[in-house]
């Protein structure tokens, strides 16, 4: 970068016309009667340049956009639900009750649905993608590692509501007379399988949304296990280890804490996902121990009741969800965002 | 296969029997586990793609909804209301997200102001669309009174920005400086070099996250459900209602109506072609765009 550069007049610079490629240089439009080269770069050093301000204030400008858009989403769900959270308090969480009509709110439904669909969809999904990320790193053979990822990352791809309507034709009738019977005869004795199996409820939202959080957990896990050192893998398996002893002593313990990183993030996108769920969840605000009970999540209560919200208050009190969800996606979000971050960076400047 | 051949004396039998054991229990468990994974996969996309086929006919692209009762009937109008709102984000989106992803890689690196919009703009990637649906509302539905295909527009700009800013910012990135510092020592201006060097060699990758963007937000029906709203009628006004694809598969897929089934699930086949084809164009543009020399 600091070479001794020999002094500027003993060369003569080629003119810029005769350097064009194929393609117009940003040159192009120079002429050889202007100035050299290196004043004109001197020049556009100068003040005066109107130009290069503009353009970086038009950069900083569209990069304040972002947080200016933060804001203004906080801002207005803030402003909007403010007529509720006067009314209900605190108590808005922990209220069981949801009764329009007698303008009653309480979220606890929601949150009780929205927290247990998501959380077993992690469990549904984490071995799996784990187990996915490793095969695709270290056992899979090298021609068909990039189809298998490219059609793991193809659920990605495919939009919630398309979720929804395979669920509600297809996974439902299968959870309804295949799975859920088979689960009551053999663990109806936990209580978490109760009689009543319609197809629609908790289990069956908690299985799509798995489906729906797979990708983001096993691409971001991937990239974790990839980030670490060859060598340390190299090490394990030098000291005679098999592969699994090197998978679990090297790369997953390495890995580990942008493995929790991803799947925190899957466990985001759970949360606040809201198509799929809502056409399937059953859609009533119950809190019940058995997971084939029809329940309620904070998306698709939103989703279901806001455009036919009568009543500032019922508006306001949606918002206040809305709120809320936001508040625990950026929370949870912020989290994995760190994680994956430490993990990656550690690497990138052990490997340099 | 991670075995060594040489074995000491102290390596017990069973031991290694065990350790062995263990090491293909586990590779067949990942196995299995691809295997379990990738049937959603292809039953989701196979059922689609037979039902989608069999309800599909020419009426569908031609033709707005039919009353109820009436059979026949198609999307054309949400066909057409998804190209105005997604066009509408795109506009709005991919400037601003280029634009953003251009700072935070020419000027913003290593700034604690960069560092901070980078997060920012992560932490927003994860915000629930719904969310958003809300922001559009309160803050363009609320104001006009009424539901508006610009809502659904902002909305969904709102959410296509992050990814842009991210992927432009990552792709920048990859351009080597070497070129940077030679447009700048033939005295082009640093704004031109932004323009005509470095967004020029990183444009396919560039092009690649505004595709994801957009293949992302195509398929968004939540944030429309009180911006967009949705329309049994053609409407190409920015500031009435419209309808959108997605939306139109709602409606028809939780009504109890086997001909609305039928639509919906051809409207879903319709969706899913215009997303992976976005999709497939990012890959032949992220293959052919691999820069060489890149760091």
């Amino acid at each position: 970068m600091n070479e001794p550069i020999s002094p500027p007049s003993t060369i003569s610079l080629p003119p810029p016309a005769t350097r064009q490629g194929k393609e117009p240089a940003p040159t192009a439009n120079r002429e050889l009667t202007e100035p050299s080269a290196i004043r004109q770069f001197l020049r556009a050093k100068s003040p005066g340049n109107l130009a290069d301000g503009t353009f970086a204030g038009v950069m900083v400008v569209c990069a304040l956009s972002i947080f200016v858009i933060v804001l203004l989403i906080v801002f207005v769900l803030v402003d909007k639900s403010l007529l509720s959270i006067h009314a209900f308090g605190f108590k808005f969480f922990l209220g069981r009750s949801w009764d329009p009509v007698n303008g009653d709110f309480g979220a606890l439904p929601f949150i009780w649905g929205t927290v247990v669909s998501s959380l077993l969809a992690v469990i549904i999904s984490v071995p799996l993608a784990l187990a996915v990320s490793i095969f695709l790193l270290e056992i899979c053979p090298q021609p068909l590692r990039a189809p298998i990822a490219f059609l793991t990352e193809l659920l990605a791809a495919i939009p919630s509501v398309i979720y929804g309507l395979w669920a509600i034709f297809v996974l439902v009738p299968i959870m309804r007379d295949h799975v859920g019977p088979l689960l009551q005869k053999y663990l109806g004795w936990t209580g978490f399988f109760g009689a009543d199996n319609f197809g629609v409820g908790m289990l069956t939202a908690s299985v799509i949304l798995a489906v729906m959080i797979f990708p983001v957990i096993s691409s971001i896990s991937r990239d974790v296990m990839r980030a670490v050192p060859i060598n340390q893998k190299e090490a394990a398996l030098a000291l005679g280890a098999t592969r699994w002893e090197m998978l679990r002593m090297s790369v997953l313990r390495n890995a580990r804490i942008g493995i929790v990183g991803s799947v925190i993030l899957g466990l985001g996108r759970a949360l606040g996902e809201t198509m799929a769920v809502t056409m399937v969840i059953g859609n009533h605000p119950d809190i019940s121990k058995s997971l084939f009970a029809p329940a309620y999540t904070l998306a698709s209560v939103i989703a279901n009741e806001f455009s036919e919200a009568t009543g500032d208050l019922y508006l306001s009190a949606l918002i206040e969800i809305g709120l809320a969800l936001f508040l625990v996606t950026i929370v949870v979000n912020a989290i994995a965002r760190l994680l994956v971050w430490a993990v990656t960076r550690g690497n990138t400047v052990r490997a340099n | 296969m991670a075995t060594l051949p040489i074995r000491t004396s102290s390596v017990s039998r069973f031991t290694e029997v065990r350790r062995n054991a263990t090491n293909h229990f586990v590779t067949g468990l990942a196995i299995v586990s691809t295997v379990i994974v990738l049937v959603p996969l292809v039953a989701i996309l196979g059922y689609l793609l037979y039902k989608g086929f069999s309800s599909l006919n020419l009426a569908f692209f031609t033709h707005i909804p039919a009353p109820v009762g009436e059979p026949g009937g198609g999307m054309a109008n949400a066909i057409a209301g998804s190209a105005v709102v997604l066009g509408l984000a795109s506009l709005l989106g991919i400037p601003l997200g280029i634009g953003a992803g251009v700072y935070l890689a020419e000027y913003g690196r290593g700034r604690f102001f960069g560092s901070m919009v980078r997060f920012t703009a992560d932490v927003l990637n994860g915000v629930p669309s719904i969310v958003m649906g809300i922001a559009a509302y309160a803050l363009i539905v609320a104001k006009q009174q009424h539901f508006s295909a610009l809502a659904g527009g902002v909305a969904l700009a709102i959410m296509m920005v992050p990814t842009i800013t991210r992927t432009t910012e990552e792709m920048l990135a990859t351009v080597p400086h070497a070129i940077r510092e030679a447009a700048l020592g033939l005295g082009v201006p640093k704004w031109r070099t932004a323009i005509s060097i470095s967004l020029r060699t990183a444009s396919p990758g560039i092009i690649t996250g505004c595709m994801l963007a957009f293949a992302r937000v195509a398929g968004e029906t939540a944030p429309l459900l009180f911006t967009a709203f949705g329309n049994q009628f053609w409407s190409f006004n920015l500031s009435q209602p419209i309808a959108a694809l997605p939306l139109q598969i709602y409606v028809y897929a939780i009504s109890p109506y086997d001909e609305w089934h039928r639509l919906a699930w051809a409207g879903s086949l319709v969706l899913i072609v215009l997303i992976m084809v976005s999709v497939t164009l990012v890959r032949i543009f992220a293959n052919r765009g691999a820069l060489k020399g890149g760091s």
